[in-house]
């Protein structure tokens, strides 16, 4: 976790793959053609070939089985699906829209919580941290993210649900409560307590890939900057951060991804009731909660199929989500040396 | 900025002020952030230590209301099923990367292969958990221990493909023309010289996916299914750890609630000890030598 060395940067990425693919690869060619082993390299390239398709035919059996699966209500309901707030299985109506807005807003509430936490920690990290404390820190925010949902979900219903019932959530209404956010019954569980739990499980990923992209900026930016008489604060803000805000916003929009899928702890603590209320104290169902409670229970074909497609749905847009992210942090990443964890 | 003669007191003062309230606000959610992570290990730790006995690791749960039981077919049952996710998982994985490092360099099909993988690492569980239902479930009418494991493997193979290609490139290119220079076939080459040049990198890539399904609760639910009795069978509904604690923690018993801290307690050892060999593996310079 040293910084990049101050020496110029000898413009990794293009000249060494250049320099491996151009120079050696004739005579390589020339010993693979004159190998006597044709046969069996040929078929060795192949069965090599055929595992990194499968992950694609993986990708695309999935595709294909929630499309194929959720026909009935694609058929019935159409794009109204994503627009309708009745969730009524006896009947066979359904609509997505409290999930939707479930999702949503414990997401948001998430985000909301976890980025200023994750780049204050991410800046504290990379640029004032003294030495013997960095590798710990580092290490310990990993294992927040090797912790799994279950657990956090665990300790959400034991621990954070009753501090928040007890003590948080009267403070919020009492301060906050004439916003409509804060309101209603205090049940300790609902859309808030989903979202400081996601919170908590984003915040690693969020932190260490803006890490990644600050510990990216050249050191010759800080260093300019601190020389025309900057402080600190100031050599962070116009030499770090404003270079690598590109690729903030992408580990900011990857946590969203991470955040949106997110199923056990949600499922633990949102309440799981069906219904769009505007206080966050109130009780909400996420999309990827209500496949997990009632997968199970669908017995007829039209119930089923309504939860697939909203498994299609969360499928579409976590691809769409992370597509964006990667693509931002690529490109502030790309050229600097790699980050050895 | 700089070309100001005499900055004004009042600015430096402004500066100074900003500069410190920075650094106390990114101390101030440094300590936001490890809080909470040392709140859920004491934590942890204190409950489950103190539910951990012997008859948890050798008992099977007892009937609501008998106090003791203990979790012995969950952790038969995680491992049987990480065993299965492992054996499709690592080979197909390994195999993919050497695709992308030895074969695919630059072409388009090794970038199109690459975004895939990264798609299918975002695919959330639960999506993977109705997919695999409905690939394996449905058509075979039953839950089973074998559907778990293939949603398992299939979650590993993305984190192992793009460690196993980033170790693999780390490989000098010397190496390799000095095997095929020997008149080796090119597989062998790969396979005993390059692969395991790298093999230290592509261990803990398949660790690290390992303890990354190890903890994964919603890809069982509809697949595994969970079980309270021992089974060994991979083609009948199998119990576990997660499930297990999920299933106890929403229960309104005490006595699963406490099975249900050991239970995690576990589950965050075993994770946490791979995690921690992933990362003395990876800064006491094993790898450093492939480069």
């Amino acid at each position: 976790m040293t910084g990049p060395p101050i020496v110029p940067p000898p413009s990794p990425e293009p000249s060494r793959a250049g320099a491996e693919t151009a120079a050696p690869s004739e005579v390589r060619k020339f010993l693979l053609e004159r190998g006597s082993s044709a046969l069996s390299d040929r078929a060795f390239r192949w069965v090599m070939l055929i595992s990194a398709l499968s992950i694609f035919a993986i990708v695309a059996l999935i595709a294909w089985e929630l499309v194929a699966r959720s026909q009935l209500t694609i058929s019935k309901f159409g794009l109204q699906f994503f627009f309708k707030s009745a969730w009524d299985p006896v009947s066979g109506d359904f609509g997505a829209l409290p999930f939707i807005y479930g999702t949503l807003a414990s997401s948001l509430v998430a985000l909301v919580i976890a980025v200023p936490l994750a780049i204050g920690l991410a800046i504290f990290l990379t640029e004032m941290c003294p030495k013997f404390l960095r590798g710990p820190l580092a290490f310990l925010t990993e294992l927040l993210a090797a912790i799994p949902s279950v657990v956090y979900g665990l300790w959400a219903v034991f621990v954070l649900v009753p501090l928040l019932r007890e003590h948080v959530n009267p403070l919020l209404m009492k301060t906050l409560g004439w916003t409509g956010f804060f309101a209603g019954p205090n049940y300790g569980i609902g859309i808030l307590a989903a979202g400081v739990i996601l919170a908590i499980m984003i915040l690693p990923i969020i932190s260490s890939l803006t890490r990644e992209v600050m510990t990216a900026v050249p050191h010759m930016q800080r260093e300019a900057v601190l020389a025309l008489g900057a402080t600190r604060w100031e050599m962070i803000r116009m030499g770090v951060l404003r270079n690598a805000r590109i690729g903030i916003v992408g580990s900011i929009i990857l946590g969203l991804g991470r955040a949106l899928g997110e199923t056990m702890a949600v499922t633990m603590v949102i309440g799981n009731r069906p219904e769009i209320v505007k206080s966050l104290l109130g009780l909400g169902y996420s999309m990827a909660s209500v496949i997990a409670n009632e997968f199970s229970e669908a017995s007829d074909d039209l119930y089923l199929s309504a939860l697939i497609e909203i498994g299609l749905a969360l499928f579409i847009v976590t691809i769409i989500v992370n597509a964006i992210a990667r693509l931002l942090v690529w490109a502030v990443t790309r050229g600097a040396p790699p980050r050895v964890a | 900025m700089a070309l100001q003669q005499n900055p004004s007191k009042a600015t430096q003062i402004r500066r100074m002020l900003a500069n410190h309230a920075a650094t106390g606000l990114a101390v101030l959610s440094t300590i936001l952030v490890v809080a909470p992570l040392v709140a859920i290990f004491a934590y942890l730790v204190y409950k489950g230590a103190s539910s951990l006995n012997l008859a948890f690791f050798t008992q099977v749960p007892k009937p609501v209301g008998e106090s003791g039981g203990g979790m012995a077919n969950a952790i038969v049952g995680s491992g049987i099923l990480l065993a299965l996710g492992s054996l499709l998982g690592v080979p197909v994985g390994i195999a993919a990367g050497i695709y992308l490092a030895e074969f695919g360099r630059g072409s388009r099909l090794a970038n199109f292969v690459r975004f895939t993988a990264d798609v299918l690492n975002g695919v959330p569980s639960i999506v993977m958990g109705i997919s695999v239902y409905a690939l394996i479930v449905l058509p075979q009418k039953h839950f089973s221990a074998l559907s778990g494991g293939v949603a398992l493997g299939i979650m590993m193979i993305p984190t192992i493909t793009r460690t196993t290609e980033e170790m693999l490139l780390m490989v000098p290119n010397a190496i390799r023309e000095a095997a095929l220079g020997l008149g080796v076939p090119n597989w062998r080459s790969v396979l005993a010289i390059t692969l395991k040049t790298a093999s230290p990198g592509v261990i803990t890539g398949c660790m690290l996916a390992f303890a990354r399904v190890a903890g994964e609760t919603a890809p069982l639910l509809f697949t595994a299914f969970g079980n309270q009795f021992r089974s060994m069978n991979i083609n009948q509904p199998i119990a576990a750890l997660p499930l297990q604690i999920y299933v106890y923690a929403l229960s309104p018993y005490d006595e699963w609630h406490r099975l249900a801290w050991a239970g995690a307690l576990v589950l965050i050892v075993l994770i946490v000890v791979s995690v921690s060999l992933v990362r003395y593996v990876t800064t006491r310079g094993v790898l450093k030598g492939a480069n």
